[in-house]
């Protein structure tokens, strides 16, 4: 979340509350609706590094309410993090390990490992396409999210076959 | 009680022996049992016998051995055209390569088989524009199969299959040549008509349309290494949020 706040303060200075509502304008359904303390207790962290800054601003009737702002350091955090490239989520995978090793030690065999995982990624293909059935044909942000989630399952099965095609 | 199967295949094999080449075993022995009403997926690699199978199961090749049995009726057995009659009564057939008649427009196309099957023409032209219009192909009932897409083609062959209403669909793999927005398309149809009681078999790589099935059968070799039902792990509900982690 440090960095979706990052962005957002970098955008402009914000309270707490406008922040977590600028998330779920964004995301859509995509995000898991952040919890209000989750967000306060980032920005206390934010702070605490010399990414954010605060000022109180008065409001009649009621406490003062913080209105956070970004840093040069900020900032520069936030550049940084736009221009590293991302990891994709296939740099370790647990089931190859399980794959290679498991035979060998007789603890399982080859076919049964593809076989159950096969099944595992159909069922999460399956939930994913309830998913998207259900979720608003506006939410773009959403349904791209599940889009991707879907082409990175159809991958992973398609390398599946490969493996029970080679492995012996 | 116990329902009689949609299909029931016993020890099914298929030799294919071509010239004084050597025999290709394409199926080796395939026990299968489809229950009315359900959705079955056969998955596998490339030569591993998927289209043998289900041209098998639909008489479109012969058998080397075993029994093919279809509503409790045996099959295997039929002659050619014996199996011409019990497709047209009960089976709707989705060729990988479509298979249209070339010289008649996609409406009529999509008709003929209804027509064949005893429909009245109108009842005929009704069917054909319901399924033409959720497959998103309503402006393209004038037009020849040539001048289609292969998306297009392929949709309008899946169309003509469910003309018929049939018992049983068999189809192999219906979403080879679709696009994203062309595969949602038949991946509704397919949903709704399971919904609504249809068997369906079907080949398929595209892992959208297997998680529409209840049940996955995995070919390796001419032979089934795994036949077993796609389950659900968390009940239905939660959003994108909830479901696919977005880190950041
Ligand atoms: N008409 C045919 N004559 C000879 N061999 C065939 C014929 N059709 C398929 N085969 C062989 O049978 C095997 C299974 O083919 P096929 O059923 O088309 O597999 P899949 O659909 O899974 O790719 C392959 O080795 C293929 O070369
Ligand atoms: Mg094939």
């Amino acid at each position: 979340m440090r960095q979706s706040l990052l962005a957002l303060l970098a955008k402009e200075p914000a309270h707490g509350y406008e922040l977590k509502q600028a998330l779920e304008a964004i995301f859509g359904s995509a995000y898991p609706s952040p919890n209000i303390g989750q967000i306060y207790v980032t920005l206390g962290r934010l702070e605490k590094d010399g990414h954010v800054r605060s000022v109180g601003v008065e409001q009649s009737n009621r406490p003062n309410k913080k209105v956070y702002y970004i840093t040069a350091a900020g900032l520069e955090t936030l550049q940084a993090w736009a221009e590293e490239p991302t990891e994709g989520p296939r740099v370790r995978d647990e089931f190859f390990m399980k794959l290679v090793l498991a035979p060998m030690t007789g603890l399982s065999d080859r076919m049964a490992l593809i076989n159950r995982q096969r099944r595992h990624y159909l069922s999460l293909m399956r939930e994913l396409g309830e998913l998207a059935e259900r979720t608003d044909p506006g939410d773009r942000v959403a349904l791209l999210l599940i889009e991707g989630a879907m082409l990175h399952l159809q991958a992973d099965l398609d390398w599946l076959e490969r493996c029970q095609e080679e492995l012996p | 009680m116990t329902t009689t199967p949609a299909i029931r295949a016993v020890n099914l094999v298929k030799i294919y022996q071509s010239g004084r080449g050597l025999p290709v075993p394409a199926v080796r022995g395939v026990d299968l049992t489809v229950d009315p009403g359900e959705f079955v997926a056969i998955m596998g690699p490339s030569g591993s016998g998927k289209s043998t199978l289900i041209h098998l199961l639909g008489g479109l090749d012969t058998r080397t051995s075993g029994e093919i049995w279809l509503d409790g009726k045996r099959a295997d057995t039929l002659s050619e055209s014996g199996w011409a009659v019990l497709r047209r009564e009960k089976i709707g057939f989705v060729f990988q390569f479509f298979n249209l008649v070339t010289n008649m427009t996609v409406a009529d196309n999509v008709e003929l088989p209804a027509l064949l099957g005893g429909a009245s023409p109108r009842h005929a032209r009704e069917r054909r524009e319901y399924l033409l219009g959720e497959l998103g192909l309503t402006d393209r009932a004038a037009a020849a199969p040539a001048q289609l897409s292969g998306g297009e083609q392929q949709r309008v062959a899946l169309a003509r299959a469910l003309a018929n209403q049939p018992r049983l669909l068999l189809a192999d793999e219906p979403t080879g040549n679709l696009d994203s927005r062309n595969t949602r398309d038949v991946l509704k149809l397919l949903s709704r008509v399971h919904r609504q009681g249809q068997t369906i078999v079907l080949v398929t790589h595209d892992a959208r349309v297997a998680g529409l099935a209840d049940r996955v059968v995995s070919l390796l070799d001419g032979e089934i290494v795994d036949d077993g039902a796609i389950v659900r792990r968390r009940g239905p509900g939660g959003t994108a949020g909830d479901v696919v982690e977005l880190r950041g």
